[in-house]
This record gives structure tokens, sequence and C-alpha cells, in this order.
């Protein structure tokens, strides 16, 4: 629990547990209707991590900027996104935030200031150092949040954007998903030395926490934001969580990489919404009929908004050549 | 490469004042920073060095270093930063010194870049333009020398310009600036003291419109970048044996210009494509195809390519200067083509 009494506002972890909720049952949906054969293409599941992404847009303005990953959906919906236009976008609709081009690897919300989710690991580290000096350079006080996983650690371009982002003291916050698995590699196989020494190193202010922890992730993002926001520089947040489904939703048999025993055990005792539930409660700050409203407005908005994308027109076929260029 | 300083065909009319190819592409980013606050310049030793090549020199004198950023060699670094800040409202002019480097950026370039507009639906633009150079024969080896603008002009969603002389490196500089897509400008740094007319005042020149730089009716001549000296020079050659060449400058590949292209085909029967990229797979390649489709009827021969060799650009200078297309085997190939060798 957190040890912040000014952050601890009863309202506020309510909204977060919803979030998370409602990231949690959005793709619990997207798994059925990809394996019942209605989502083509590929489905990377963010169910475990909601904590990441819930407690580190919660800190972050509207405007202010994410870039996201090809495990992105919660990011999306953790920094605006409507379920029915995400759901539409999905299923490769008119509708849906790229009108059925981008899908599920690329939406983009331009209006909640998502730049994009990126099916290249790493691809968008420098775009967020981008669109930190952008709002340097347009004097707006805006951050920029960069989310990747482990596996990005493997990527050069992430040192030459925090090089550049430390040097001129950029106002973007690079969160680092730690999920324990690139693909389906351990980290401890693909990472040399400690993570964490390597933002550091560049004089970043690094740090890490608990991501099945939203008042955790929270409270550190606060911290973030505020200094860069204030023209302190950037920052590294290591977030330490579990993905608890494949590395996408065709990665069934995985216990050639890591134990059934493991997955077991994280959903059993790391679950960063029962884990907040439980601590709401027992703080008082919620009741469990409280809980089950908030569980029951999610689900009746999942819902729905399938049942819109569902119903959507695909795109006309004129489509397909709009938007090559501006 | 003296054909350079007296080449000047072709280019707009206008007052009498001339400036190197070099001084045209710095007066159009000065005009554009003045113009609109939103274009910044990033890249290798912009600001005080002015770059290797002096290009820039000044710039930093009169934007100051907030919009004229030295930045680490980090090319896929500062494409990257150059996407972002452009898809937040910026106009950023990324400065990637040898087109050889931009394999570096590719990832940012050609996944990046060129689909962030599609890809968000048309929610999000990239006005972005990366300034890079091209061209052999500096005695710079396999890894400074490459005109690698084949490989981005694969990629829908980008544009890509290649001017010949400092009138249209002005003009189409100030529309690529101004243009939300992102744009890859290719400079021939051979080209940097090249001196030509150039126009008094504001002018664009829109991308997609070819120049024809020499009217001609027995061969066409598309040549590109610095190929359009070697091709001006090879139509010189050719007025001795009685053949009238005209030559094409597509300016940009990417919107290529196939109506100018396919018309003047049509109008001499005949065409020498000249390009300094490899051959292999490239922008000869494709604009041979193109204005085979589009004037076959009219074609008495088929479409004859003259690319860079096929080699990595060797070092020594006895060995470099075979690599490139030259005047004399231009026109050899033009009289080839009419018949007259």
């Amino acid at each position: 629990m957190t040890t912040d009494p000014v952050i601890a506002m009863p309202d506020q972890w309510l909204q977060m547990y919803g979030q998370m909720l409602r990231i949690r049952v959005f793709e619990e949906q997207v798994n059925e209707l990809y394996t019942s054969g209605k989502m083509p293409g590929l489905a990377h599941l963010y169910i475990g991590e909601e904590a990441v992404a819930v407690g580190v847009c919660q800190a972050l303005r509207r405007d202010d900027y994410i870039t996201s990953t090809h495990r992105g959906h919660g990011h999306c919906l953790a920094k605006g996104a409507a379920v029915d236009r995400m759901f539409a976008e999905l299923l490769g609709k008119e509708p849906g935030y790229c009108h059925g081009k981008g899908g599920s690897m690329h939406i983009a919300d331009p209006e909640t200031g998502n730049l994009g989710a990126n099916a290249i690991v790493g691809g968008s580290t420098g775009i967020a150092a981008g669109a930190a000096l952008s709002a340097r350079l347009r004097g707006t006080e805006q951050v920029a949040v960069c989310f990747f996983g482990d596996g990005a650690l493997g990527q050069g371009l992430l040192y030459e954007a925090m090089n550049m982002a430390a040097l001129w003291k950029l106002p973007v916050i690079y969160v680092c998903e730690h999920n324990r698995y690139g693909e389906y590699t351990p980290a401890a196989e693909a990472s040399a030395g400690d993570p964490l020494a390597r933002p550091a190193a560049l004089g970043i202010a690094a740090d890490e926490v608990d991501g099945q922890d939203v008042r955790e992730v929270y409270a550190a993002s606060l911290r973030h934001v505020a200094r860069a926001r204030g023209g302190g520089g950037p920052g590294f947040l290591m977030c330490h969580t579990y993905r608890f489904r494949g590395h996408h939703v065709g990665d069934i048999n995985r216990s050639y990489y890591r134990p059934n025993t493991e997955e077991e055990q994280w959903a059993r005792e790391r679950d960063p919404i029962r884990l907040l539930g439980l601590g709401l409660i027992q703080q008082r700050m919620a009741d469990a009929a409280a809980l089950e409203r908030i569980e029951r407005e999610v689900r009746a908005e999942i819902a729905s908004g399938l049942e819109f994308a569902l119903a959507a027109p695909y795109p006309d076929h004129g489509e397909v050549t709009q938007h090559v260029y501006a | 490469m003296s054909m350079l300083s007296q080449a000047t065909a072709g280019v707009p009319r206008a007052a009498g004042r001339e400036l190197t190819f070099g001084q045209a592409i710095k007066e159009a980013l000065a005009e554009e920073m003045r113009r609109e606050p939103r274009v910044f310049i990033i890249g290798e030793d912009v600001a005080e060095a002015g770059t290797v090549f002096k290009v820039l020199s000044g710039l930093v004198e009169e934007f100051g270093r907030e919009r004229v950023i030295d930045s680490p060699i980090s090319e896929a670094g500062i494409t990257g930063i150059g996407v972002g800040a452009a898809m937040t409202g910026m106009r950023p002019v990324v400065d990637i010194m040898f087109g050889d480097f931009i394999t570096l950026a590719m990832d940012q370039i050609v996944n990046q870049a060129a689909k962030v507009h599609y890809m968000s639906g048309g929610k999000l633009r990239v006005p972005l333009v990366i300034r890079t150079t091209m061209g052999a024969t500096r005695r710079s080896a396999a890894q400074h020398s490459q005109s690698l603008y084949a490989w981005v002009a694969h990629v829908p969603g980008l544009k890509v310009v290649l001017p010949a002389t400092p009138a249209d490196a002005k003009g189409l500089l100030k529309s690529a600036i101004r243009d939300d897509n992102p744009v890859v400008f290719f400079e021939d740094k051979m080209m940097y003291q090249l001196k030509g007319p150039v126009p008094d005042g504001e002018y664009t020149i829109p991308l997609g419109v070819a120049d024809v730089k020499r009217t001609g009716t027995d061969v066409t001549i598309v040549a590109t970048s610095s190929m359009v000296h070697v091709a001006l020079e090879a139509a010189g050659r050719l007025d001795g044996t009685g053949i009238s060449a005209e030559v094409v400058d597509p300016r940009t590949l990417l919107p290529l210009d196939a109506e100018t292209l396919i018309a003047s085909a049509q109008k001499t029967g005949r065409v020498i494509v000249v390009d300094e990229g490899y051959q292999q797979f490239g922008v000869t390649a494709e604009i041979a195809s193109v204005i085979a489709e589009g004037a076959f009827d009219s074609l008495d021969a088929p479409v004859a390519r003259m690319g860079a060799m096929n080699v990595p650009v060797p070092f020594s200078p006895v060995l470099e200067d075979q690599t490139v297309p030259t005047a004399e085997a231009v026109a050899r190939a033009a009289m080839r083509l009419c018949g007259r060798a």
C-alpha cells in the first residue's frame, strides 16, 4: 500500500480499478474473438500487465504523449481510447481508430495523445524522444512516455534515443514493461548485466517498481512525470510484471520456455486487479459491492462495444489507396 | 567534372544572379526557417561546423542552437526524433551526412515515417525532410559514395527528390519542407560548388513535375541529379553528329512524372535512362519500364539503361571513374540507338 497519503484518494483508485478491469475484460474478449475465428491477424494480450499502463497513464494529462508496442491494447485504453472503436479496429472495420488499416498492432489516437502502437520492437523509442523535443520547442510542457518491453533492451535505437534525451534533458519517460520473456526467450538469456544500470550510466533517473501493484506504479510515475514536466529531464521506470498469457493468442503450449507452475503462481498471487481490490477493501476505501458494481459496468461497456464493432461495416474497397500520402 | 561548372541549361530563366548548389540549399533552408518557426534542423555537425560540406554555414548564427541542433552520431536516433517531432507539430529537417548512412536509419524511414499516416488512417502526419547526399567520384570509396535513392523510392508513403541544378535545388527543397509527407532529399556532394542562375525572390517548384532540360527530336535521355549534366554534355556532342537529343530530368522519383517521360519518348521514339544508382534493380529499370509500358507503340528501339556499375564503389581513381556513366559513353549509346554506330 502506498506510503504517500497525498495520492491515496479513493476515487482515483476506484477509477484505476475500473480501468484495469476494462483492459482485462477487453483482452479476454479479444481472445474469444480470435479463437472463434472472428478476428484476423495477430493478437498479443496484455492480461496480467494492466497495472503498468493504468498506473502510468493515470499520472498523465490527456495531451501528454504515449508511444505503445505490439502488446498495446492496454496502453491505448488506459490513455483514453474507447472500447467500441478499439474493437472495430481489431476487426478491420471502418469506424476503427485507423479505418481498419492499422489493426491490433498499430492503434493510434492523437486525440488522447496516443502516437500509435508500434510493431517494430524498440521502434518508437526515438519517436517518443522526438515528441518530447517537439513539446519543448513548442513550449507546451507536455511529456512523452515510451512503453516498451524487456525485449527492446536489445535494440540499439533505445540507447541512441536515451542518450539524446539525457543530453538535452527532454521530457520523456522510458517505461520498461519487464514481463520476463521476449517472445519465447527468458530475459536473462537476452540481456547482460543490470538493465537499470544502462539508463543510470547515461545520467537518467532510473528506478524500478512492482508492476503488479498499480499504487506503486502510479506513485513512481507521478514522480517521473513531475520531474520531466518541470525540466528535470528524462526518466526510466522499470516495471516488473508478467504476461499471464502467451506471446500471442496462438502461443498455447508454453512449457518449453516457462513452467506451468510459474504461470499459475503469478495468476494466483500476483494478479494486479485482485491485489488492488483486496487492498481497497482492507483499507476500507471500497466494499465488495462497489467493486462488483464497477465490474458490471465494465462488462456492459465491453459487450456493447463489441456489439457495435461486430455490426460495423468494413471499409469501402477504395479505402486501400487513401492516406498513402497526406 | 568540368562539365558541371558549365552546365546551366534548363534552369528557370530569371534575373541574373548565380548561386552554387550549396548556397541554393542554404538559402532555401533559411527562407523556410524565417517563414515557419516550426522548421528546425537536426544532424551531425550541422551547427557551428555547418556540416562537413559547409552547406549550412551561418544558419546557427541566425537561428540559434534551439533550431539548428548538433546531434551525436546516431542516424537512426535523429531520424526517429525527427519522425516524433513531425508527428507532433514540428517540421524537422534531418541531416544525414552521407547517403550511405541512411542504411542505419532504414527502420525509421521505411517502417515508421513512411507508414504512420496510412497506419493511423490519416490521423497522424509526418512532415519530415531527410536531407542526405549521394554520388561517386569523390575518391571516398565504397561506404561514402553510393546513390541509394532506389531503396527509398521503393517505399509507398515517401517522396524522393533528386535536384540537378541550384535553381531546382532551392525550389524543390522549399516544397519538400512545406510538404506534409516524409521527403528524402538527395544532394550530389560533387555538385555543391556547381554554379547556376537562381531566380530572385520567392518561388517553389512542385514535387512530381519533370523538367525538359533540353529539347530534341531524335533521342530522349532521361537523367537524374548529376547525370543531367552528363546527359547535357552528351547531347552537345551528339549535335555534331546530327543527332538531336532531348534531356528530361524527372527531378523527383516519388512522385514520378510519368506523363512527361512518356510524352518525350513518344516524340523521339528512342530513350536512354541514365542514373548514378546501381543499375541492377534500380531507378533505370523502373523508368525504362514506365516508358516501355506507356510509349511502346512509339518506340523504335528497346529503352537503354545506364546506371552505376554493379560493384562496390572502389577507391582508386582509375577504378572509380569506370563505375559511373560518362558523357562519352552516353553519346556512344545514343548513336548506337540511332543506328549510327
